[in-house]
């Protein structure tokens, strides 16, 4: 690797524990983010030659803290400048705080850090935008692209973002033990959201949207760190990685979706599978399941197939109705009915989802699935007009691409 | 005499490797082990899966205890490893306080491997 990539991989590891650190320190987001650019263009200057400090983020945060002292004094005027070496030179400094700043005080800045982002005034959008922006690190312009917007917009988007917490009271004191436990729960949730926004996409979009979900996983395995025995955290960071393993199929030659059933599963991430693998199985053993784990459970069944037929449905459907119990919701019973389908066949299926039509009625899956139901069920009329309605509600050229298939198929069967 | 070379890092900056980065790695590491290979030199390789996947059996105490996450004392010194092939953890874990019972104090970090490569050593 050339000194610019090793660098900057020590940068972006170091980056939300030196941030976290320095907001603590400062307790001003802006002050804490320049604090840290201007470290990360020390490291950039002197690590090449002196090479990495032992502790890249005890030498981010000593030298960024120094930078900004420097930088309130020198709008105040008060003081000359030191110089140059003083405020980089912290190798002596550095086993200090090294020894100061454990895991522990790191854990509650981290949290805190990527807790600001979830703050409920904040719509989803700029919740993402944000942790993507301060936590992990990501430009603006890569941000816009992820987003599939311009870069001004996502710019705008940021500082508005910003604006708004700067009003709210963020809260420094070490949290109790009830409320770290929500603000774990919270930012679980703004950590998934950051997958799902990369997860929904079309194959054009994929590579920049791609990143996304690498971030997501990247964002699990630090709160996995911090929080190493937190089951539904093991079940959020299995979750991820179980899904995006299986980013390399998703999508054929065309560009049109493969199907679960439908994928070239040679092509998934094996190395993925068997950390979520791994994981899913260390949280079971706490015996306090969670949604994530569930999910991750369902993920993982999937996982284990090799071909798509040696699928345990019943095993899915079971996980499904856990899942129901633990959050009702008509998408969780929508993804049952695919699992009863394969298990009981598609007229159980079929009455398992109607009555969610009044709640679904907007939502391209249910028209998509009704229609598969009903063409299975050889009500070839109706299916095509359950298949019409998913075709206007496609919310991807790829979604749409799959229903004309579909709809293409039941014109060749009605011609036979 | 045979040696084993252990490897060190920190995870959270390959855990940052594209996966560009990554498989150049792997490439460049395949060279070297390759050679080794055909001289019949190369002995098991493992690449482990991040401490986030551990878990931890400390077997001081008369009940072993299981706890989330990689071993973190530096009190203790690594003295060998064994890899095992287990359906789950939890069969893990009961090899793990089997090798206990017949060896208290200290502890062994069960860790999922992500790679293996069984290797042979020309005797």
């Amino acid at each position: 690797m050339t000194d610019a990539g090793w660098i900057s991989s020590i940068l972006t590891a170091a980056r939300p524990h030196a941030v976290a650190a320095l907001l603590r320190n400062f307790r001003d987001l802006d002050l804490a983010e320049e604090a840290f650019q201007e470290a990360c263009l020390r490291a950039l200057k002197t690590w090449p030659k002196n090479g990495p400090p032992r502790d890249a983020a005890a030498w981010l945060i000593m030298v960024g803290r120094n930078v900004a002292i420097d930088a309130v004094r020198r709008r105040s005027r008060l003081q000359l400048l030191p110089p140059e070496e003083l405020i980089s030179d912290v190798s002596d400094a550095e086993a200090a705080v090294a020894d100061r700043i454990d895991e522990a005080d790191y854990r509650d800045d981290i949290l805190r850090l990527l807790f600001i982002c979830c703050h409920p005034d904040l719509p989803v959008t700029q919740q993402i935008a944000l942790a993507l922006r301060i936590v992990s690190g990501l430009s603006v312009p890569q941000i816009a692209r992820a987003f599939l917007v311009s870069e001004a917009a996502m710019e705008q988007r940021i500082t508005r973002a910003k604006g708004r917490i700067a009003g709210a009271n963020v809260p420094f004191e070490i949290p109790g033990a009830a409320e770290r436990f929500e603000r774990i729960a919270a930012v679980a949730a703004m950590v998934y959201l950051v997958f799902n926004e990369g997860y929904t996409t079309s194959v054009a979009e994929h590579g920049a949207r791609a990143a996304l979900c690498e971030e997501a996983i990247r964002l699990s395995r630090l709160l996995l760190r911090l929080f190493p025995t937190e089951p539904e955290i093991m079940g959020l960071a299995a979750l991820l990685m179980l899904q995006h393993a299986r980013a390399p199929a998703r999508f054929d030659s065309q560009g049109r979706v493969a199907l679960l059933e439908d994928q070239d599963r040679t092509l998934w991430n094996r190395r993925l599978i068997a950390e979520g693998l791994a994981l899913i199985d260390k949280a079971v053993r706490h015996g306090r399941p969670g949604p994530y784990q569930v999910q991750a459970a369902i993920a993982a069944l999937h996982a284990r197939a090799n071909r798509a037929d040696e699928t345990d449905w019943p095993q899915i459907d079971l996980l499904y109705g856990t899942l129901e119990r633990m959050q009702p919701s008509p998408i969780v019973s929508l993804n049952r009915a695919i699992a009863v389908a394969k298990v009981r066949g598609p007229a159980d299926a079929l009455a398992m989802i109607e009555p969610l039509a009044s709640k679904l009625g907007g939502y391209f899956y249910f028209h998509g699935a009704r229609g598969a139901f009903l063409l299975q069920l050889g009500r070839a009329e109706e299916a095509r007009v359950a298949f019409d309605r998913a075709l206007a509600l496609a919310n991807t050229p790829a979604e749409a691409a799959h229903i004309r298939a579909q709809l293409d198929r039941l014109a060749d069967g009605a011609a036979l | 005499m045979q040696y084993a070379i252990l490897c060190y890092h920190d995870e959270k900056v390959t855990c940052a490797w594209s996966k560009e980065q990554d498989d150049a790695v792997m490439a460049k590491l395949g060279a070297v082990m390759g050679r080794l290979e055909r001289q019949g030199r190369l002995g098991p390789v493992a690449r482990l899966l991040p401490t986030t996947a551990a878990t931890t059996l400390r077997k001081d105490r008369e009940q072993p205890l299981v706890i989330d996450g990689p071993f973190a004392e530096t009190k203790e010194q690594l003295l060998g490893f064994y890899v095992v092939d287990c359906a789950s953890l939890e069969e893990a874990i009961e090899i793990a306080k089997e090798l206990a019972a017949a060896n208290p104090g200290g502890a062994h970090e069960i860790r999922p491997v992500g790679v293996f490569f069984p290797g042979k050593v020309a005797s």
